[in-house]
């Protein structure tokens, strides 16, 4: 005999847990990730590059697939991070774990400087600006030789142990469990912005902004907020690249990092928090199977099943999955299409 | 009935423990025969792809030639791996060589920011790496792992600068691409030439990929230098620059080209034309030499590659380079690690080099090797760089310069 | 003082030979672009093409320059025609993060079909020696192969504008950029009018590619190492127009060119300072469409 409002406070605090409460499904990358370090120990480097590009295409997902901001320079901020532990690594300073807060401090403040500039426009016009920003940034750092070494890359980084105790080594066990580590705190940031109010209140900047602005919530500040936190992200999977390789080159802020990164995310499914788990995953295996078998054909192939993924399996893999798991559903199951941004919508 | 089966079957388990037998004793005599797993480290892509390629051809061609010298039950396994003219890259794959493949030898590289990132990680993996192209002085002290056979800026453009002094001139400019060894040939041929009490009046340097050489030759011009030193890895760009230098009119109006041999590969001298007649310039090879155990090389290169290629010194380079590991393996019987490795590669030396008598020297683990000024001119209708002097071994002299604190 | 002219001439040249290259391939961008509102990323792609046509049919099957050029045109007319059937009319008015994801599928097949071919190593161009070396005039040499680089882009923009404004074609491509809607219901046949322009924008970036083979070497990964700078003529321009690619090649080709010369220690970061700017200012671009 619960009063109406009980029943509406347990409603809501049920829902409330629900939202947050991890799903027995999720624990899956995490113990695949453990199995993987004692199944593959020559492989672990790899696995390291791995982790922390999921982390890179965990912020990118922030940005896109919640927040709707279509970006080709999200490599912007990664080579800013990476270049910021670099450079202290090569100067002196190579303590791991600062250097992965300096890191992501760097780039979150140039994705806040660049965002509050840029953010006010929207389609095109913002993907140039997107562009612009990591081409600035890549010529910069080409031309200060002196501090990033230019086109010769950052050589002489000296990354200590972490905690003094756990030395980088050449087969990459010690930059597997802490790239998995730096992935696991990221994830959870990710995560629970994600399902808290504010996230909410991207994906409807992303479905319906004029509604947005009916309603009155900030818009610009909420992207703005977004997109400085996913620069940041960003910037510590930079540093963790860079410390785990000890070194940096150009490539770190190039339209080519920027472009394979949306298009792993596309291929895992965007909006969907573990499109980039999957999607990452795929597209690095098969490019090192594929890449050594024969570097010339790997550009050829994956081009191809990107146009095959496009025409025959849009939403990524993830959306594959949803489409399968819809089929053997019951069909009243409503699920919100993710709304693509158009060019022509206005900010 | 029973008899037969009973045959039969001791037939099949006759049959099936002989080949047993054979299989298990055919793969104790695989077991005993040796490979020795290498990894070849090449620009198989991007702006040093075709001086990789050059490469490529000259470390195929000695492997050919010589794979029979090898001691009997003794194979080798190329593994090559694509830097794409990039350190990040190259850094990688040879970390997967070494971990994954678990190569004993490294060889090859033709960038020196890629042999810089490496570096590193010899001494961690106790891998030795034979440079047979990356010409940036500093490299070889990064790490006692690393040996080179091919050469440094410093080497050739240093004497460059001081035969330069010596030719009347007054002002010098130079204009160099962008990375490690623009930066030394750069700063090599200033040595070579303000040692002598001369001035330079400019410096440019342009971008690794893709520039266009216009706006660069037009500074040289207004500069009006007496010489000018301009230096672009070997390859297309070379040709691309001395287009630039032709439209622009540079000779024409009184300014002197020199440089290293990067200037004028052997392979693209036909394309370039007129404009590259009575260039000098200082180098370890010309496919125009006249020493026998170039005419062995040049012969050698015809059958394989007749028509298809002209050797450059980047073959030159990467024969010598397989030249010395043959060496180490003939030597040790193919059984070494990689500090007995080292040991020898630093000792190492040889007469019959395309090159002429090269050797290593052991305290710094680099080569030491005769540095010839050429000319291009025509020989035999088609353009040449002939050999006119010869500055006899000479060492890096950086490090001479600049001894390890 | 002669000299600073001299220098300021030379530069000129180069500088509006290279905005002529870059104007040729980026105006069918700018049209398609307008007028289907599909993100074409891959459009370099065309001019690479292009180049690659016009240096095998030299120097495989020996025809001459002019000849070849022609042939390179046609080559890469047919095989976007064919593109533009198969692939890019599922996409038309769909999600633009799935143009991205198929344009960028197709730039990278590119770059593998090129290295499979023709290999790493950047094409070499021998334009006849009609146009090359240099000419004199009045008491200057001029680089001939840039002037001629000029001329022709003088040519095709005035040809393009005549045939913009002049012609019935025109009309109907401006009608279907400026209200796509309106312009189907009075009857234009819009999917023809697609697959026209884009026909007309690839074959005019061939010859872009073709042509300024010198300037953008011609290498595997060209369409994606020069996609900023054809993105920045278009968004700079505006889309769906012709003159605004003019003005905004115009700017980038002088202006690095200049800045190569003045203060090569920069490089191309006043380039995209500059576009920056532009585009916050104007977020349509100079000529865009309001």
């Amino acid at each position: 005999m619960a009063s109406a409002p009980d029943i509406a406070s347990d409603t809501m605090l049920d829902a409330f847990a629900h939202r947050h409460r991890l799903r027995p499904f999720e624990a899956l990358p995490w113990l695949i990730a453990i199995a993987a370090f004692f199944v593959f120990p020559d492989y672990l480097a790899l696995g390291a590059q791995i982790l922390a590009t999921i982390l890179f295409a965990l912020s990118l997902d922030l940005v896109l697939g919640y927040a709707g901001i279509v970006t080709l320079g999200h490599a912007a901020f990664f080579g800013t991070g990476a270049y910021t532990a670099g450079i202290l690594a090569a100067n002196g300073w190579g303590e791991p774990i600062s250097g992965l807060i300096a890191a992501g401090a760097a780039a979150g403040a140039v994705g806040f400087a660049t965002g509050a500039i840029i953010l006010r426009t929207t389609g095109l016009t913002l993907l140039m600006q997107t562009l612009v920003v990591a081409a600035m940034l890549s010529e910069l750092a080409n031309k200060a030789t002196r501090i990033t070494g230019g086109a010769d890359g950052l050589q002489g980084m000296d990354v200590w142990p972490i905690f003094g105790a756990f030395r980088f080594d050449l087969f990459g066990r010690t930059a597997y469990l802490y790239c998995a580590a730096v992935l696991l705190i990221g994830w959870l940031v990710v995560r629970s912005i994600v399902y808290s109010p504010f996230g909410r209140s991207l994906t409807g900047i992303r479905e319906n902004v004029l509604r947005m602005h009916a309603v009155g919530a900030p818009v610009r500040r909420r992207k703005l907020i977004a997109y400085t936190i996913s620069a940041a992200l960003a910037g510590v999977s930079g540093a963790l690249i860079a410390q785990t390789a000890q070194f940096v080159g150009l490539g770190a802020l190039g339209l080519e990092r920027s472009g394979t990164l949306l298009i792993m995310l596309i291929i895992g499914g965007v909006g969907q928090l573990y499109g980039a788990f999957i999607g990452v995953t795929i597209y690095m295996i098969a490019q090192d199977r594929f890449s050594t078998i024969d570097p010339v054909y790997w550009y050829f192939w994956i081009g191809l099943f990107m146009i095959f993924m496009v025409i025959f399996a849009r939403g990524g893999v993830l959306g594959l999955i949803e489409r399968v798991r819809q089929q053997i559903r019951k069909p009243s199951w409503n699920k919100p299409s993710w709304n693509k941004p158009s060019w022509n919508k206005p900010s | 009935m029973i008899g037969s089966v009973h045959i039969s079957t001791l037939r099949t388990t006759l049959a099936g423990a002989a080949i047993a037998a054979l299989t298990v004793a055919g793969s104790t005599v695989v077991a005993s025969a040796q490979t020795i797993k290498i990894g070849l480290i090449n620009s198989y892509s991007g702006f040093l792809a075709q001086a990789g390629d050059q490469m490529q051809k000259g470390i195929d061609l000695y492997i050919k030639e010589h794979e029979k010298d090898l001691p009997p039950g003794v194979k080798i396994e190329i593994i090559k791996r694509d830097d794409a003219a990039a350190p990040e890259v190259g850094k990688r794959v040879a970390q997967e060589l070494i971990t994954r493949d678990h190569v004993q030898l490294l060889v090859g590289v033709v960038g020196s920011p890629i042999a810089a990132a490496i570096a590193p990680l010899t001494q961690e993996a106790k891998v030795p790496l034979v440079i047979t192209n990356a010409a940036g002085s500093a490299i070889t002290r990064i790490s006692p792992y690393v040996v080179r056979v091919s050469f440094t800026l410093w080497q050739q453009a240093y004497p460059l600068g001081q035969w330069a002094a010596k030719q009347g001139w007054k002002t010098a400019y130079t204009a160099v691409s962008d990375f490690i060894p623009g930066h030394d040939a750069e700063a090599a041929f200033t040595k070579g030439w303000t040692d002598a009490g001369l001035k330079t009046v400019g410096s440019v340097r342009f971008p690794t990929t893709n520039p266009d050489f216009a706006p660069f030759v037009q500074r040289i011009k207004d500069a009006k230098p007496d010489v000018a030193f301009i230096w672009p890895p070997a390859g297309e760009q070379a040709t691309s620059v001395l287009k630039a230098v032709r439209d622009l009119g540079l000779r024409q109006a009184g300014i002197n080209i020199v440089s290293t041999q990067d200037l004028v590969p052997d392979e693209e001298l036909p394309n370039m034309g007129d404009v590259a007649l009575g260039l000098v310039t200082a180098g370890t090879y010309s496919s125009a030499a006249d020493r026998p155990a170039n005419k062995a090389f040049l012969a050698a290169w015809n059958k394989e590659y007749a028509g298809k290629a002209t050797p450059d010194f980047l073959s030159a380079h990467g024969w010598d380079g397989m030249s010395a590991i043959f060496d180490l393996i003939k030597e040790t019987k193919g059984k070494f690690t990689g500090e007995e490795a080292i040991k020898f590669l630093t000792n190492w030396k040889t007469a019959n080099s395309p090159r002429g008598s090269i050797s290593i020297d052991p305290a710094t683990r680099d080569i030491v090797q005769n540095i010839n000024m050429r000319k291009t001119e025509m020989k035999d209708g088609k353009l040449a760089n002939v050999e006119f002097d010869t500055v006899p071994n000479v060492k890096d002299p950086w490090k001479e310069q600049n001894p390890p604190k | 003082m002669d000299d600073l002219l001299s220098a300021a001439i030379s530069i000129a040249f180069h500088g509006l030979a290279l905005a002529m290259v870059l104007y040729l391939i980026s105006v069918g961008l700018s049209v398609t672009m307008g007028l289907m509102g599909f993100v074409n990323l891959a459009h370099g792609a065309f001019a690479m093409a292009g180049g690659y046509a016009l240096t095998t049919l030299m120097s495989h099957f020996q025809l001459p320059f002019g000849v070849a050029l022609v042939g390179a045109i046609i080559i890469v007319v047919l095989a976007s025609l064919l593109l533009e059937r198969l692939l890019y009319r599922r996409l038309y008015g769909g999600d633009e993060l799935d143009q991205v994801l198929m344009t960028m599928g197709l730039i990278f097949m590119t770059v593998g079909a090129a290295t499979y071919f023709w290999g790493p190593v950047a094409q070499p161009i021998h334009p006849p020696e009609l146009i090359s070396g240099q000419i004199h005039l009045g008491s200057r040499d001029f680089p001939t192969y840039r002037s001629f680089l000029i001329l022709c882009g003088v040519v095709l923009v005035t040809f393009l504008w005549l045939a913009l404004e002049r012609t019935r074609f025109g009309a109907k491509v401006r009608a279907a950029v400026d209200n796509l809607r309106m312009a189907q219901s009075v009857g234009i046949n819009t999917s023809q009018l697609f697959a026209l322009t884009f026909a007309l924008g690839s074959g005019l970036a061939a010859l872009g590619g073709a042509l300024g083979a010198d300037l953008l070497p011609i290498v595997p990964g060209y369409a994606l190492g020069n996609l900023v700078y054809f993105l920045i003529v278009v968004s700079v321009g505006g889309l769906g127009s012709i003159r605004g690619p003019f003005v905004a090649a115009f700017l980038v080709g002088t202006a690095d060119t200049a800045f190569k010369y003045i203060a090569p220690e920069l490089g191309a970061f006043f380039i995209y300072a500059l576009t920056m700017a532009i585009l916050l200012w104007r977020p349509r671009g100079l000529f865009g469409h309001a």
